[in-house]
């Protein structure tokens, strides 16, 4: 017996309950009551470290110090934004639709929260093993759609409508490549599951280190997904002030500001749970406890790359954006699709199917960096010709 | 499995409630002065002219309509790659008749021009 399992303290749990003599129903109500506020806790002090985080490492990426003066380096930072935001005057504008307009930021904040019941922690460390776990991620992702249109239309302003029409657009062009990338994980685990997702790749047998094409894939619709730089034009300050929030204020605001932090955090966590071997790793086996270590690990390190690329990255045109999702990344991921489909069932041993997958992942890979970056090169050729003809340099 | 989904339920019904009821308890913290000036649309610039619920362009309506014909075909993608281990050679031979069907879809698209931001 070892007491740092999570699945035996989990037993040892129920069986506490079922000891105290409470009937079905409510060990269930006070599981899912336990569930519920370790899952909510979790979620709001995480977004407090997550902005302080992307402050500080946005600094020192900028030759900048970045937070340094509220608490230890800065750390407090956050709290204090937090508290001013609360006690700050809430203003609705007055041609504004009331109803949809104050609705809007709670139902952002629902459906990034509704995500967090599916992650696999650690062995055990699940909210709820959903057996139908990857659907409902791309079910409920899509509710935060709603939520940005909703926003955007309500506030009666153009810069707000603008920011509405361009995010439901970039959300619901990249949502293809992102369910097309997810289901090679679920072609190879054969469950939905999360957490059967996460057994399957044992022993190295990542599916992001099988198939890094699919990987890529995720990658970049993630930041789509997360309206982050390259992909941030629907809240582009230089044309649309703020995008769909630009009317909010006070705690509004601060609930669309948490939606957005909470959701890179939950696209790294699935990332590293679908494509990393989730809480996968040397040891895991003898001291389960290790799976939430290794879980965090790659989860900050996707965490840190979206940040990397956010502080370095310029913006994408909203042609370039929607070019980029229904001429590269769609064809893509219906092609690494097949292509999974077909070597999963070629009759030769395990390793050589994935070496096969790995190797024709690379020449894809290869092969759309090259025409992507023939078709820049030729359109950079046409606006040097174009300014040349117009005197301009 | 029933058990799970009850525990899904009420997280639901947590997490829903949990916005607006904080949203409610702020309110009670902040203070409220508004005025006419304070309550105009983009109160920070210029008051822009025109109304703005006004005809949109008509390219978000085809991008919409290109994304329903592969949201659908999602809807079969996970249940064929769930049971694709267990089921035979047929399997793959549909399915790539299914892909290659919208595939001729984003082929027509793109040839009709529809996937050419103006």
């Amino acid at each position: 017996m070892n007491p740092l399992d999570p699945r035996i303290l989990g037993e040892w749990w129920n069986t506490f309950l079922r000891g105290l003599g409470l009937a079905e129903g409510w060990i269930v109500f006070i599981n899912g009551l336990v569930v519920t506020l370790i899952l909510l806790g979790f979620g709001l002090t995480s977004v407090i470290f997550l902005i302080w985080l992307e402050r500080k490492f946005a600094g020192r990426i900028q030759d900048r110090l970045g937070p340094n003066r509220v608490g230890p380096y800065g750390l407090l930072q956050t709290v204090a934004d937090a508290l001013k935001l609360m006690t700050k005057e809430d203003i609705t504008p007055d041609n504004a639709e009331r109803v949809t307009y104050n609705l809007a930021p709670g139902l952002a904040v629902f459906a990034v929260l509704m995500l967090l019941v599916v992650i696999p922690f650690g062995p055990g460390l699940i909210g709820v093993d959903l057996n139908i776990g990857v659907l409902y991620i791309v079910a409920m992702g899509s509710i935060g759609i709603m939520a940005a249109l909703m926003a955007g239309w309500a506030s009666n302003n153009k810069y707000a409508l603008l920011g509405g029409f361009r995010t439901v657009a970039q959300l619901l062009s990249y949502e293809i490549p992102m369910v097309l990338a997810m289901s090679v994980p679920v072609l190879f685990a054969g469950t939905m599951s999360m957490h059967g997702i996460v057994e399957k790749q044992a022993r190295f047998q990542w599916f992001g280190l099988i198939m890094p094409a699919a990987f890529l894939l995720y990658i970049i619709s993630a930041l789509a997904e997360n309206e982050r730089t390259p992909f941030d034009l629907l809240e582009a300050e230089s044309e649309i002030v703020a995008g769909y929030h630009i009317e909010y204020s006070g705690m509004k605001f601060a609930w669309f500001f948490l939606a957005f932090f909470l959701n890179t955090l939950i696209l790294s966590a699935i990332a590293a749970t679908l494509f990393l071997g989730g809480w996968q790793g040397p040891f895991v086996e003898q001291v389960p406890i290790l799976g939430v270590f290794y879980f965090f690990i790659k989860t900050t390190a996707i965490l840190l790359f979206f940040m990397w690329v956010r502080a370095t990255f310029p913006r994408l045109r909203i042609d370039q954006m929607m070019a980029l999702a229904w001429k590269v990344l769609v064809p893509m991921g219906l092609v690494l699709v097949l292509l999974a489909a077909l070597v999963v069932k070629l009759p030769i041993p395990g390793l050589l199917q994935n070496l096969i997958l790995f190797v024709t992942n690379i020449a894809i890979l290869l092969f759309v960096l090259g025409a992507v970056g023939r078709h820049l090169r030729k359109e950079a050729e046409r606006y040097k010709v174009r300014y040349q003809v117009s005197g301009i340099r | 499995m029933l058990n799970s989904y009850a525990v899904v339920g009420l997280y639901l019904l947590i997490a829903l409630a949990f916005p607006f009821v904080t949203l409610l308890i702020v309110s009670l913290m902040r203070p409220s002065k508004p005025n006419p000036l304070k309550n105009s649309t983009y109160e920070c610039g210029m008051e822009t002219i025109g109304d703005t619920w006004v005809q949109f362009r008509a390219q978000y309506y085809l991008f919409a309509l290109v994304f329903v014909i592969f949201d659908i075909e999602v809807v079969f993608l996970y249940p064929w790659a769930v049971a694709y281990g267990k089921l035979g050679l047929f399997a793959l031979v549909e399915m790539v008749i299914f892909i290659g069907m919208l595939a001729l879809a984003l082929v027509y698209a793109w040839r009709k021009g529809i996937l050419e931001w103006q």
